[in-house]
Order: C-alpha cells, then structure tokens, then sequence
C-alpha cells in the first residue's frame, strides 16, 4: 500500500500553548484511521496541519513524499478533502451548487465549470445516496442529509485523502451508520485514505482499521484500532478513572487491551 | 440554465425604468433641454452609482461570508469620500485622473483596516465586522467634518456630496466612472467561483484550492474600485449594496454566477427609481437620494440583523 500522509514529530501552539505536541503516524492507501482523543485534545488542530491549512511549528507533515505545505493550493485540494464539523452556509445555495464548488480545483481561475465537471457532481450524489436532493437547497436539509452533501462536495474533489470532523456528532443511528458505511466503502473499495475524528467510539471500532489517540501534550497511542479502542486505552484517553464503567456502557469494546504504548 | 434567461429581463426593466424616469421631475412638461440636458444624465449616474454599489455589496456580501455587509457598512464609502475631500483640500479637480487614483486607494484602505480590525481572531464574525465598520466610518466622517469646519470654502460643494445625489453630473466624470464599473463587473463575473467558495468561509475555501490572501485582495480591489467610481459621481449613497443582492438573491438564487451581474443591473434600477422618487416626492425640493436609500435601508438592514443574529 502506497503511503499517503506521513506526520513526523508534529508540533503547533496556539499563541504559546501546545496543541498538537509531537504526534508520529502514516495514512496508508485504504486505511480507515480513527482519531480519538478527549476535547482539547488537539484533533481538530491535528487535522490541520496534515491537510495543509496550518504550519507545524515543528515536525512535518508529508503528503505523497512531499512537504504538504509545498504544495500549490490548487494541486493539494486535488489530493486532500476535508469535511468540518459544522459548516454554516449564510446563502441558500443548492445541493448541486454546494457540490459542484468541490470541483473548484479541477478550474483555471478564469474558465467555467465544464459539463465535465456536472456529470461528476451527478455521479457522486448517485454514490453518496442523495441523487434527489440535487435541486434542494442545502438550508432545508435535515442534518444527516446536510452531513451527505458536504460529504459529497469533498469526493467531487476526486480526493486520495478525505479527512472529516466529527461527521456524525449530530446524527440519528440511521445517518451514522450511513456515513460510516460510506466511509468504509471509500477507503477499502475507493482506495482513500479516510481519517475520521469522532466520538462515536461503539462505531469507530465497528469500522476503522486503525487508530490514532491524542492527549493533551502528546500521542497516546497509533496502531491497530482494536487494540486502540480496548477498555484501557479509551479509559487513559478519557482519563476515566472507573474502567469497570467503560466495559458495562461500552461493552462491545475489549477491557483486556495490552495497554498503552 | 433557465436562471440565465431570467437575468436577461433585468435589462428592459432598467431601460424601461430609465425611460419612465426622463418624465419625472420637479418640472412639468419638461422641454427637451430639461429632458435630455439634465435628466437623462442624471439617470446614467443614477444608473452607473447603483450598478457599483449593487455589485460591491454582491462581493463583499460572498467574500466576507456577511450577510451585513456593503461599501456603506464597512467603511468603503467613506474611505472614499475621505479620498474625494482630501482632493478637495489638495486643489485636485473631479476631472482629473489622480482624483480617482486618490479616492479608490481611501476605499481600498479603509475596507482593509475595517477587515484588519475585525479579524482578532482567525475569522471575523458578522458582528465584529459590522462593528469594525462602525468605527472606521464614524472615525473618518469625523476628519471629514474636522476638514469641513476648518475650511468653510469648500464646505458647500461637499455638504451634497456627503448627502449623496447626482446633481453635479458632469459627462466627462460619468463616462469614466461608467468604463470602471463596467470593467469592475466584467472581472467580478469572470470570477464568481471564487465567490461562491468564499461564502462557505475562507477556511473551507483554502480547502477547496483557492490562495485566501490573493482572493480577498482581488475583490477588496474589484469592490472598491466600483465604489470608488461610484462615489466620485454622487457622494455617499447608502444601502444599496446591502438591499439589492440580498433581493436578487431571492429570484436568482445564492450563486455568484447570476447575482453579481444581477445585483449591478438591479442597483441601477432601485437608483434610477430612487431618484425619480427624490425628484417628485416633494417637488419643487429635490430630496437627497441617499436620504430615500437610507429610509429604506435602514430597516431592512434591522431586519437583517435580527434574522442572522447568532450566526456565523
């Protein structure tokens, strides 16, 4: 498998307080990476700088062997989508609209969207699921369906790395499952490298492959997701002191993990 | 694609209203010096100020992801007229081309320090910005003011033209003030894409491939530009820019694809109708344009406000 993103030692401070303090990992082709960690934790941050968006203040992030911020703007949104937690959109544009700006990269600054560029978009609100919320504006949606279009707005960029936000943080059993179904086709069908930054930890090791664990002031843990996501690490993640707690309301989740690395 | 044609109607709506309004005035039965000497020149400007204001509004509404946003808002307009009074003390004449150059570089300054002061933090919130506004226009009315006390001489020509109007509508002046929102418009519609990312935010925007820093610099530019030509024609008309798209935007939808040639042709309809209205409503006292702008403006601007409270 092709290695996609590679963080070395990444570090970043907001005005001198560390938010990301040296994390190491890699995004291979087809790996769904779950990315864990309590608030303030430095997720959101993390997402960042792997796509490009901030400068690490130390350590580097590498995007197909070459310094991520090296990239022309254009030539990184063809390689790297990323989703927000919660976009708010002050105009009523439609779905095909917000859609079709994920095409944006693929544009001269002074060409038009080709007819190209519309059976993309038409394609890929087939694939995602919402082929009928084509002419809806996206303001009028429910949630979930609001979530699917600014899914499907990233994959319009054609992306080899898709990134998202605590995409489901809001959703009904129904959407999140949806999404993680989605996500999980993307990365071991579409060959993507998905990272997820969720809370959603009865899903997350439903489906990811691996995991990455933030805490505040550094990197608990990166590697498989089942030993990620067992009782003992997601109980030092959490700094939950009652582990007995973690296997009665999580019980899907193994309590015998090895331990934190 | 059926939106496309439906732009195409704004055009015969602005001609008609302009046609209609060469038989509105303070004088009935008007000759034709009166029709075609001072009115229709009037209607030009008329026309020429609302399609600038229109589409500046239409940009900065996009690029500042600010519903609240237009050229009066954030301080263009009276960076502007700060530049127009500045030429007034230094002797440079209306016609000359270095009291454009001076007038759009006020516009451009003072929509950058509104912008600067706003952005404390990563983003500018709606209210910030509007609050940043505030300041700078108030900050600048005040040295036009302190310049308008302290030298009297020229005080009486620029009372009207911190009023807002199309009295002095020399034809020289609105030819070059008419190629430069042509011109501005032109670019503007050659680069709606960016618009419409930047209404998901400067951030989302980078994602999608866009450089923030030259976006935002293109459209300050385009933006004050167009305001610039439009105040050097008529001073400081209000609430234009605000209105105008956020109407439009209601017939042709959110995309900049139709809303910034839409907000110019219909910025120059509500003026040219605005105006008409200035001319008749009080007949034989002309009221100031802007005045019935504002009356307008100013509430929607409150219902504005109390629809996009908490947001953004």
């Amino acid at each position: 498998m092709t290695s996609l993103i590679k963080a070395e030692n990444l570090k970043f401070s907001y005005n001198g307080t560390p938010a990301v303090a040296g994390v190491d990992f890699e995004l291979l082709e087809k790996d769904f990476l779950a990315v864990i960690g309590s608030n303030g934790s430095g997720k959101s941050t993390l997402l960042r700088l792997i796509s490009g968006f901030l400068t690490p203040s130390e350590g580097a992030a590498g995007l197909l062997g070459r310094n991520v911020r090296a990239y022309p703007k254009a030539e990184l949104a063809r390689l790297i989508a990323y989703v927000p937690s919660e976009l708010y959109v002050p105009y009523d544009f439609s779905v095909f609209e917000i859609v079709l700006m994920g095409r944006s990269p693929y544009v001269a600054w002074w060409r038009n969207y080709s007819d190209a560029d519309t059976v993309r978009v038409l394609e890929i609100l087939k694939k995602v699921g919402i082929p009928d919320l084509k002419d809806r504006c996206i303001n009028s949606l429910s949630s979930g369906e609001r979530q699917l279009a600014f899914i499907a707005q990233a994959l319009a960029q054609d992306p080899k790395v898709l990134l998202l936000d605590e995409p489901t943080s809001h959703l009904d059993i129904n959407y999140k499952i949806q999404i993680f179904e989605l996500l999980k086709s993307l990365a071991s069908d579409g060959g993507m490298g998905v990272a997820v930054v969720s809370h959603d930890l009865a899903l997350l090791s439903a489906y990811a492959g691996k995991a990455l664990i933030l805490k505040k002031g550094g990197q608990l843990f990166y590697g498989s997701a089942e030993e990620g996501l067992s009782g003992i690490n997601i109980a030092a993640a959490y700094e939950i002191r009652d582990t007995a707690s973690v296997a009665r309301l999580l019980p899907h989740i193994v309590t015998q993990g090895k331990g934190s690395k | 694609m059926n939106n496309n044609r439906k732009i195409v109607w704004l055009v015969p709506a602005v001609l008609a209203a302009a046609a209609a309004a060469l038989f509105f005035g303070a004088v009935k039965n008007a000759g034709p010096d009166i029709i075609w000497g001072l009115r229709l020149p009037r209607i030009l400007a008329a026309a020429v100020v609302g399609a600038g204001l229109g589409f500046s509004g239409a940009v900065f509404q996009g690029l500042l992801k600010n519903p609240l946003s237009d050229p009066y808002i954030l301080g263009t307009s009276a960076g502007a007229m700060a530049g127009a009074v500045l030429c007034s003390a230094l002797g440079i004449g209306r016609a000359e081309p270095l009291f454009y150059v001076v007038v759009f570089t006020g516009a451009f300054l003072a929509t950058f320090l509104t912008y600067s002061l706003a952005k404390i933090k990563n983003h500018p919130s709606v209210a910030h910005l509007v609050l940043a506004g505030v300041a700078v226009s108030t900050f600048l009315t005040a040295l036009i003011m302190l310049f308008m006390t302290l030298y009297r001489e020229h005080s009486l020509s620029l009372v009207y033209f911190l009023l807002g109007g199309f009295f002095p509508a020399d034809n020289s002046l609105l030819a070059v003030s008419g190629v430069i929102v042509a011109g501005a418009v032109g670019a503007g519609a050659m680069l709606w894409r960016y618009l419409d990312i930047f209404s998901l935010g400067e951030e989302k925007a980078s994602y999608l491939g866009a450089d923030p820093d030259m976006i935002r610099l293109a459209f300050f530019a385009l933006a004050s530009l167009a305001t610039a030509a439009a105040v050097a024609l008529s001073g400081t008309v209000g609430f234009v820019g605000l209105i105008v798209p956020h109407i439009l935007r209601l017939v042709f939808g959110a995309s900049h694809r139709r809303l910034l040639v839409s907000s110019a042709l219909g910025g120059a309809l509500f003026l040219i109708l605005a105006d008409a209205a200035a001319r008749t409503v009080a007949a034989p006292i002309e009221i100031p344009v802007g005045v019935i702008t504002a009356v307008f403006g100013a509430p929607f601007f409150i219902w504005l406000l109390r629809r996009t409270a908490g947001e953004g």
